[in-house]
């Protein structure tokens, strides 16, 4: 049923979204938009030398971008840019295959219900978009169209 | 839900109807179908499948050449939607009738048959903010391509038009007035009538865009005094694919071509070629038959069951899912015109329309979320998007009460 994709993980963060605040310090940025639903998200890194040091972003979405911006921003601190990019992979998969869900995603695996959903697999991915984005350091809005 | 009425009193039969859509008699995850997204695309009743389906097996053929039998049929069957169209808009002749794919392509065909030529530089085409983005965007490109200025009637709270703001809008650049009938993402009826007395008055054209108006009231283009009108089939219960442009005769007769191919010609040389009279005129290739075939089956179910009635319900409807809905803690409904149809959008505190939209699903109740292809308007109330629950005549109270059930549902995933 519906409680598959509404996770209490997901709940919770989509409530309580951590690393939601902007970031002064920050040396990459980037905006995501999925024309579709409105969907707004600004995404700050701190990445020193290869690392993320620090993640954070701003906007406002529904209950599964806004988990998936809060839980992505956790998963990234302490990650080097490859790694970054591979988890990305990864979050990917789960959300479109169906292959079995891999451990190494860590509490990202709350969003496997979402692959039972796919008019909400861009909402699932906004963040991710936008990650690219600020890692490679591109400057126009990412759009999940 | 103990104040609200839980009988829409009128005398309709809605039972008897929805006997007609087959596509209403299915379970979605379990529960039953609740289809609460008619303003998107309408449903069909047995009559326009079989009308296709009729087609595509006894009668398939192209029109307007062939001299064998089918394709008489077909063309016969065509051009009789042609008639029915006319009766439907009561409109002069049935040659102001011109088949377009859609009420998009319908705004289109103006914008660059009648824009191009008539629009110049430092003229002023009118819209409203209430517009859907087929209404918005190909001014906007006409504007661009010839240096005019597009200008906006703001609308109100209820999302009702300011009309003294129209008329302060209204002047001697002013070449067109352009405006929804009804409202797609409000629900808001639009004056239409008066609306075009004042376009007039300044010496503007008008162009009404009807696509949420066909299937929920009676249109009549010579009342309105209408330039040009025009709807889509498949929000009145036809196919996708077909629509319907009506434009004054004289109107018609003086504007270029829309586009270029078979059937718009009377005569081809490389040196000249001479165009067909109206409606021809502006119907190149090989159109959608078997959904304009559909269209006339369409017309006709809803002229069987009057449109007066299909109203009357659906106003009882209306009034009824309002009331269920404001019962609803933290739901705020967008769109309180005076004048309104067929319409309940709404946001609720806290909570994203596509989780509203998700949890609704897997209870079997289809709505839109999203911005409805109306930006400016969801910009004009500071939201993102909107829940849109639209009816048609097919739908129950008891639909309404399974919606605000759905809703309680929602408030206990995310309350």
């Amino acid at each position: 049923m519906v409680d598959d994709l509404y996770q209490e993980t997901i709940l919770d963060h989509s409530k309580r979204p951590r690393n939601h605040h902007p970031m002064d310090d920050a040396n990459r940025k980037a905006d995501g938009y999925n024309p579709l639903c409105g969907d707004k998200l600004r995404l700050y890194l701190k990445v020193e030398g290869d690392v993320v040091q620090d993640a954070s972003f701003e906007g406002s979405g529904c209950a599964i971008s806004t988990a998936s911006a809060s839980l992505m921003t956790d998963s990234l601190k302490g990650k080097t840019r490859a790694e970054a990019l591979k988890l990305m992979e990864k979050f990917h998969e789960l959300l479109t295959t169906d292959t079995p869900v891999q451990q190494d995603l860590g509490k990202l695996v709350v969003f496997c219900g979402v692959r039972d959903y796919p008019a909400r697999v861009k909402c699932a991915t906004l963040a991710w978009h936008t990650l690219k984005s600020a890692l490679n350091n591109a400057g126009d809005p990412v759009s999940t169209e | 839900m103990s104040t609200v009425r839980k009988e829409v009193s009128i005398g309709f039969d809605v039972e008897k109807v929805r006997e007609d859509f087959p596509v209403l008699k299915q379970t979605i995850h379990g529960k039953p179908l609740v289809y609460l997204d008619s303003a998107a695309t309408a449903q069909k009743p047995f009559a326009v499948i079989d009308a296709i389906r009729k087609f595509y097996e006894v009668d398939c053929a192209n029109i307007h050449r062939g001299v064998h039998e089918l394709s008489q049929r077909s063309t016969a069957a065509y051009e009789e939607t042609r008639v029915k169209a006319k009766r439907f808009l009561n409109a002069r002749t049935k040659n102001e009738i011109i088949f377009v794919r859609g009420t998009t392509e319908g705004i289109n065909l103006v914008t660059s048959s009648w824009g191009r030529h008539n629009v110049n530089q430092g003229d002023e085409i009118v819209i409203s903010a209430l517009e859907h983005h087929s209404n918005i965007v190909p001014w906007q490109m006409l504007c661009e391509e010839k240096g005019a200025k597009l200008r906006v009637i703001p609308m109100n709270d209820r999302g009702e038009l300011i009309l003294e703001e129209y008329e302060k809008l209204l002047g001697p650049r002013t070449r067109m007035v352009a405006f929804a009938h009804v409202s797609n993402a409000l629900g808001t009826i639009n004056p239409a009538r008066q609306m075009i007395e004042m376009a007039h008055a300044a010496g503007a054209l008008t162009l009404v865009d009807g696509a949420q108006a066909a299937p929920h009231m009676k249109i009549d283009v010579q009342a309105l005094d209408s330039d040009f009108y025009t709807f889509s089939g498949h929000k009145v219960f036809g196919p996708t694919g077909i629509g319907v442009l009506h434009g004054k005769t004289k109107l018609l007769n003086a504007m270029p071509p829309y586009q270029g191919g078979g059937d718009m010609i009377r005569t081809v040389t490389f040196e000249k070629t001479t165009y067909n009279d109206l409606p021809y005129k502006f119907e190149a290739g090989t159109p959608n038959i078997a959904s304009g075939i559909g269209l006339g089956a369409a017309l006709d179910y809803v002229a069987r069951i009057g449109l007066d009635k299909i109203a009357a319900y659906e106003h009882e409807l209306l009034h009824y899912g309002t009331q269920a809905l404001s019962q609803i803690p933290g739901l705020r409904i967008i769109g309180t015109a005076r004048e309104k149809a067929a319409v309940l959008s709404f946001v609720m505190e806290g909570i994203h329309p596509h989780d509203i939209g998700t949890v609704l699903d897997r209870q079997g109740i289809a709505v839109r979320t999203g911005h409805h292809c109306a930006q400016p308007v969801m910009d004009w109330f500071h939201i993102p998007a909107t829940t849109r629950a639209s009816l048609a005549f097919y739908n129950t109270p008891a639909e309404i009460d399974a919606l605000a059930a759905g809703l309680n549902k929602v408030k206990e995933v995310f309350g």
